[in-house]
């Protein structure tokens, strides 16, 4: 996998340090690096997030040490503001910054394009179009760094981190040498003055950096003609297949970039010298195009440069083989037809249902998330409700429908107290655990210093489920042997100043409906920390599964009360039984919780009896 | 129909498509794959949906084999549809050529809308009557039941594994992904996964399974 290639190439660079905060498509990276840091001398953490990482990081690249900080895209944002000034420190040990971007938003909240990050940092960026590549280009980083005394940033797409391949193997390095800080504040304390010098440095970095790019082995031409196409990393392999399958492959002259920042303008006007026609194909934003134009424009070069646009590549999403082919053949006129693609629900006549993904069975979030929505109906009140991100972020697809305004992390809880602010009316924000740590400490402080009034569930499921369960400070469900220092997750919201604060078990229903009514009816800053464990990762932890099961007694009318307020996949009417609303026991979890509010479920005594077992 | 056989003979290039719901273990399949191919000398390259969209979602993979670079599948241009669950290989159908191979589970799970009545399952009969009018052959059987007979509901992948061996329609024997599966298995779990393995090639071998059957 491209994640577990780029994990292999640092420990190929003798990287010693390497910290992350979870998050898809970058979470295999720290994963494998945990694994590897409970068996051998790697330091590894899990940071409260990408801001705090990339400090950690640099500390220790300061010392000499080689060091990897992996994020997902919309981490270098929280880490934004480290990274600029970083960029002007520099660093003395190799530094890679792992990007994963997400073009088609599997697992995201956007699909920016981080290329843009290395242009305005002023750092070099390497981008590797395979799992071969990502290893190599690791390993190739740290010593660009050291070379440089710059971070690099190493920027994947989802697809190429998690793409499995060959990989060729080199030797692993030897376990690295306890670091030593040397003092060197005239060039490592950005006051203005120091600064100032700083950056001039860094433009002298960036320039030496190009004159690097244009020898790069990582940027190849191949090819002849007076067409040209320039690419870089995973497009790069589709553009590869599109001109093999269209028969082009002597006729167009190739760029494909893996070094991208800064761009060799030499090598580009080399390049586009005895061109007269030039495709850009790259994924998200004309971030190679626009640099190719200016190059073209700074030394007259009349080649058509194209990329973007109506009749060619789109901004959004991932692209695909066929598709890189069909525009290849359009932009240069050569012929093609395009397969038919068949229409599924034309040929059948018949609609075909979606499969959204659903809270799991058991899960606790959806428990609190059904006492809130009781809670607000009983009391005859309309709920607003700012969310965040994880695995409850699920909860805003109806008929759940528990999430009204999300944007980034920890930004329930800020949004939260504008609504009130702006509105008066009834507020109530959603964050998990491991986003709360990550982004909801500033948030709720300030909410408590500015008076705000709006009503914070915290949904403490004791992991990052959505990630792949990662520990996190408050973490109560940790891998065996997680060194770890615990920090409580209701003492730290009692210390930011929350006098108002509710801890409950959400499938204890009756005390966790109470707890929520007496918060709605209160004013100010309200915290309930709706506490349970997540029930997939528990089970994975500790090998035991529930073995409890409840059906619908015969006598459930047509109310469907659970169906539209509680949504747990293994509720389903049994068209078999005219409808009657029945419990899967495969897929029922055994949480007791709707038994608790529905007189007509039950246990299924003869399951329960065999769980003795 | 032709040209595409004759390119794939051609070029030995194979596409296939795995797409399955969340936890039916379409990545354990999908790598299992992978891992036989190079075993068998091949230059395979697998890809993987993570994150989000696991929840009970669909979850599609994809392996390719050849002379390929690109790691993932257009519309149109699988070569094969192991298919998990019915309605989604049917929804695969636009990943479909003339001349695809499809495999697929006739065992439906219901997503959550039609659970709650919001939506309608289409007819199972009818989504493999026409996935066998518009593909080159289709093979469609219950492998969660024989997945149950191995002895794990959870086996439903190796049951498909098993009968796409069956089907020679890969460039290496079963026996590559049967050594693979016995090296990534858990003890516990190896008996039933072999079986569940065994009744998939024998499904794949009841010409009954196959439309138009095979032979035809």
């Amino acid at each position: 996998m491209g994640n577990e290639a780029i994990v292999r190439g640092a420990l190929e660079a003798g990287v010693a340090l390497v910290t992350t905060y979870p998050g898809t498509p970058a979470s295999e990276i720290g994963d494998r690096c945990y694994d590897i840091a409970r068996q051998t001398d790697l330091q590894f953490e899990f940071s409260t997030n990408e801001k705090v990482a990339l400090e950690v990081a640099a500390g220790a690249a300061a010392c000499g040490w080689r060091v990897l900080c992996a994020m997902k895209h919309v981490g270098l944002n929280v880490a934004a503001d480290t990274l600029m000034t970083l960029a002007y420190v520099g660093v003395k040990g190799g530094m890679v910054i792992v990007s994963a971007d997400d073009p088609s938003l599997f697992s995201s909240q956007n699909e920016q394009d981080n290329r843009y990050y290395a242009k305005m940092a002023g750092l070099p960026m390497l981008e590797p179009a395979t799992p071969e590549e990502a290893k190599e280009m690791t390993l190739a980083a740290f010593a660009l760094s050291e070379e440089l005394k710059l971070p690099v940033l190493l920027r994947t797409t989802t697809r190429v981190n998690h793409t499995r391949g060959a990989v060729r193997l080199g030797k692993l390095a030897p376990a690295p040498k306890p670091g030593r800080f040397s003092k060197d504040p005239f060039r490592q304390v950005m006051v203005p003055a120091v600064a100032r010098q700083a950056h001039a440095r860094l433009l002298k970095a960036e320039d030496r950096a190009r004159n690097l790019a244009a020898v790069s082995p990582f940027n190849e031409i191949s090819g002849a003609g007076t067409w040209g196409i320039v690419t870089s990393g995973v497009s790069s392999t589709y553009v590869a297949d599109a001109l093999a399958e269209l028969g082009l492959t002597d006729k167009v002259r190739l760029l494909k970039l893996g070094f991208t920042h800064p761009l060799p303008q030499d090598l580009l006007t080399d390049f586009l010298g005895p061109l007269d026609k030039v495709l850009v194909v790259e994924e998200l934003e004309p971030y190679l195009e626009e640099g190719l134009q200016a190059v073209a424009q700074a030394h007259g070069l009349i080649a058509v440069i194209r990329g973007k646009g109506p009749e060619l590549f789109s901004r959004l999403y991932e692209y695909h083989p066929a598709l890189v082919r069909q525009i290849i053949a359009r932009f240069f006129q050569v012929p093609y037809e395009a397969p038919a693609v068949l229409a599924p629900e034309v040929i059948l006549e018949h609609l075909l249902p979606d499969r959204p993904p659903n809270l799991c069975p058991g899960c606790p979030h959806r428990a609190t998330y059904y006492a809130v929505k009781i809670a607000l109906k009983e009391l005859g009140v309309e709920g607003v409700f700012p969310t965040d991100i994880g695995c409850y972020t699920l909860g805003f697809l109806p008929p759940l429908s528990m999430a009204d305004l999300f944007i980034c992390m920890g930004s329930s809880i800020s949004i939260a107290a504008g609504i009130s602010r702006a509105t008066g009316q009834q507020v109530v924000a959603f964050i998990g655990d491991s986003t709360f740590f990550h982004a909801g400490l500033p948030a709720l402080t300030n909410a408590v210093h500015n008076r705000h009034d709006f009503f914070l569930v915290i949904l403490d499921n004791g992991t990052t489920a959505m990630t792949g369960s990662q520990p996190h400070p408050g973490v109560s469900l940790a891998p065996p042997g997680y060194p770890g220092v615990h920090v409580p997750l209701d003492r730290v919201v009692k210390a930011l100043g929350v006098d108002q604060l509710w801890v409950t078990d959400p499938f204890k229903y009756k005390a966790s409906l109470a707890a929520t009514k007496e918060a709605l009816g209160a004013k100010g800053v309200r915290v309930l920390i709706s506490q349970a464990p997540c029930h997939l990762y528990q089970q994975r932890l500790t090998g035991k599964k529930r073995q409890a099961r409840f059906q619908v007694v015969e006598s459930c009318g047509e109310c469907r009360h659970c169906l539209e307020n509680f949504c747990c996949p293994a509720m389903y009417l049994d068209s078999a039984q005219a409808d009657h609303v029945m419990i899967d026991p495969d897929l029922c979890s055994g949480c007791a919780f709707c038994v608790q509010w529905c007189e007509n479920i039950q246990p299924v005594k003869k399951l329960a009896v065999s769980s003795e077992q | 129909m032709a040209a595409t056989e004759k390119r794939k003979a051609k070029t030995g290039n194979l596409r296939i498509y795995l797409t399955g719901v969340g936890g039916q273990g379409t990545l354990v399949a999908s790598r299992m794959l992978g891992e036989a191919a190079l075993a068998a000398g091949f230059n395979p390259m697998v890809s993987e949906t993570h994150g989000m969209a696991q929840r009970g979602g669909v979850v599609v993979s994809t392996v390719v084999l050849g002379d390929l670079k690109s790691p993932s599948i257009s519309p149109a241009e699988a070569d094969i549809v192991l298919g998990f669950e019915v309605l989604e290989a049917f929804r695969a159908l636009n990943h479909c050529h003339p001349a695809s191979l499809v495999i697929a589970n006739t065992a439906a799970i219901v997503p959550y809308p039609v659970a709650i009545g919001k939506a309608q399952y289409p007819s199972v009969d009818k989504m493999c009557r026409r996935l066998a009018e518009h593909v080159g052959k289709l093979l469609a059987f219950d492998a969660s039941d024989l997945a149950r007979q191995a002895g794990s509901t959870l086996a439903v992948n190796m049951v498909l594994l098993g009968a796409l061996a069956a089907t020679d329609s890969l460039p290496f024997p079963a026996e590559v992904i049967l050594a693979v599966v016995r090296s990534r298995t858990k003890e516990k779990f190896l008996a039933s996964n072999l079986q569940a393995f065994d009744l998939g090639a024998a499904a794949a071998r009841d010409s009954g399974n196959w439309q138009p059957r095979a032979g035809d």
